[in-house]
């Protein structure tokens, strides 16, 4: 797309203006992903490298922080619960809190430090080394190619991701279990099952999915929009990690009160 | 008199208080080697960047093989940039693709039904034609600059384009490599018949290059003519300057 020359003055203050038109910026690139995700050509090719390089790529961190988040959650809510007796509700305790929050935000904060950050990196180094320019004016769409592909690995990939998290640290809870109250793999996924609905899963699943989204939409929107050279790729990659750990927590709670308000109908 | 192919005419471009080009009147005719001379920051790749449509003139009138570049609709834009290569001055390769896929990403997004063998083919015989046929799987880090400068010849030819845009295509290499790099230009016009744009601050690469010179100064073409008719006797001092600096004279 032809750049066009900004010579305006600033209507309040030039920080003020910049966050504005920032926003606006922002909005544009997310409606231009909506509008170009659904049209030809599809590069399902580029879309399943990525998937691979998102998920594939992340399960030895995703799996060993999984893994030490339910052996250390255990271990410090046993105490608590031992005081009244009910160390026999470990599982449950564990299993709500894995599905319906730990497990989606453990997920989507590792994502963004890791697949984040190296999606703001690339794209940003390919903006300052004019790739993106040689895309152009080789015909070819460099937003879809970079960006839509990238953005639907992360939505596709980190729901995934986080049912196997679940799964993770589900293990490393039992596993504390197991050594401590000598409970059977059976009885502990039993009580798992039974303390969680299906409303857990699937909030929990369509909240990983706007996690993605916004992982990978903040990425490629910093990298896109990177400048100044090599200082100007560092520093895409590291508001895009900022931004998107920031957005993830207010959409924690933003569908924390959907979810809630559900449950009680 | 050759077939116009390029004519711009009073083209204005500015960025916020800096004004880079200022009416600005140019034509490129078929077949020729036109090099576009000027110091670093005078507006000389704003120039080919309006004319592929990747910046936007503020006024004046770009028009390419016909069409006014700042009127075309996407399609029309990616229509007319099929027939304009444009080697960039970093070489602009794709990092994490080896040559081989460098070179066949323009070509399967914008040739279809092209086969297996008919793309290796035509791979092939081009980076045959820069010079480099054992480099088809290496990757851009294991090339050298000038190696680099190549496939990004190569690969913006892949497509058969008319009209050639080399933005500096000898900065940051030693002179022998320059001399292969000029001589690759001269030989991409002969065999493919392509008009083309040498952007350069270097006074041998245009010698050798070009059968037109221009000169950019302070947002304007201060000089057009042929080597002969702008350097050695120049009465503006700018470029003289610009000439002495290349070619020191005892």
């Amino acid at each position: 797309m032809a750049e066009e020359s900004d010579d305006r003055k600033p209507l309040l203050s030039k920080k003020i203006d910049k966050f504005f038109t920032g926003l606006a910026d922002a909005w544009n690139f997310v409606r231009r992903f909506w509008k170009e995700v659904f049209l030809p050509p599809y590069e399902f090719k580029e879309v399943i490298h990525q998937c691979y390089r998102i998920g594939v790529e992340s399960l030895p961190l995703i799996s060993l922080t999984g893994f030490i988040v339910g052996i250390v959650f255990t271990n410090q809510s046993r105490p608590s619960l031992s005081e009244f007796g009910a160390t026999s509700w470990l599982p449950s305790l564990i299993s709500i809190a894995v599905v319906r929050a730990m497990g989606p935000l453990v997920t989507a904060l590792i994502a963004a430090g890791k697949v984040g950050s190296s999606i703001g990196a690339e794209i940003g180094s390919m903006k300052v080394t004019e790739q993106i320019d040689a895309m152009e004016v080789s015909a070819t769409n460099p937003f879809k190619f970079l960006v839509v592909t990238r953005v639907l690995a992360t939505t596709f990939m980190i729901p995934i991701l986080v049912l196997y998290t679940d799964f993770v640290a589900l293990m490393g809870s039992f596993l504390n279990v197991n050594s401590n109250e000598l409970v059977s793999l059976s009885t502990f996924f039993f009580q798992v099952f039974e303390s969680i609905s299906f409303l857990d899963i699937w909030s929990s699943v369509l909240k990983s999915l706007l996690f993605g989204f916004t992982i990978g939409i903040v990425g490629c929107y910093k990298g896109y929009h990177s400048s100044k050279g090599t200082e100007g790729v560092g520093r895409a990659a590291n508001s895009a990690v900022v931004i998107s750990m920031f957005l993830i927590f207010i959409e924690e709670l933003l569908v924390l009160q959907v979810v809630n308000a559900i449950r009680t109908f | 008199m050759a077939e116009k192919v390029v004519e711009i005419r009073d083209l204005y471009k500015s960025f916020g208080d800096l004004h880079v080009l200022k009416g600005v009147d140019l034509d490129l005719f078929r077949e020729e080697n036109l090099v576009v001379l000027g110091r670093s920051g005078t507006g000389k790749s704003v120039l080919i960047k309006i004319m592929v449509g990747l910046l936007k003139q503020d006024k004046g009138q770009m028009n390419v093989l016909g069409k006014e570049v700042s009127q075309l609709a996407t399609k029309e834009l990616n229509e007319l940039r099929l027939k304009i290569g444009f080697s960039f001055q970093n070489s602009a390769l794709y990092d994490s693709m080896t040559v081989r896929e460098n070179m066949e990403f323009p070509l399967v997004r914008n040739i279809k039904n092209l086969t297996k063998k008919e793309i290796t083919m035509r791979i092939e015989e081009l980076l045959d034609a820069v010079g480099l046929p054992n480099t088809i799987n290496q990757m851009p880090s294991e090339l050298s600059g000038g190696q680099k400068k190549r496939i990004g010849v190569a690969r913006t030819l892949i497509l058969n384009p008319e009209i050639m845009l080399y933005d500096e295509p000898t900065a940051g290499l030693d002179p022998i490599t320059c001399v292969d790099i000029n001589n690759l230009i001269n030989e991409v016009r002969e065999r493919y018949k392509t008009t083309s744009i040498v952007i350069t601050h270097d006074l041998t690469c245009a010698k050798m290059t070009g059968d037109r010179m221009a000169v950019l100064l302070d947002g304007q073409f201060s000089s057009i003519g042929t080597f002969e008719e702008v350097f050695p006797h120049a009465e503006d001092k700018r470029v003289k300057s610009f000439y002495d600096y290349n070619f020191i004279e005892s």
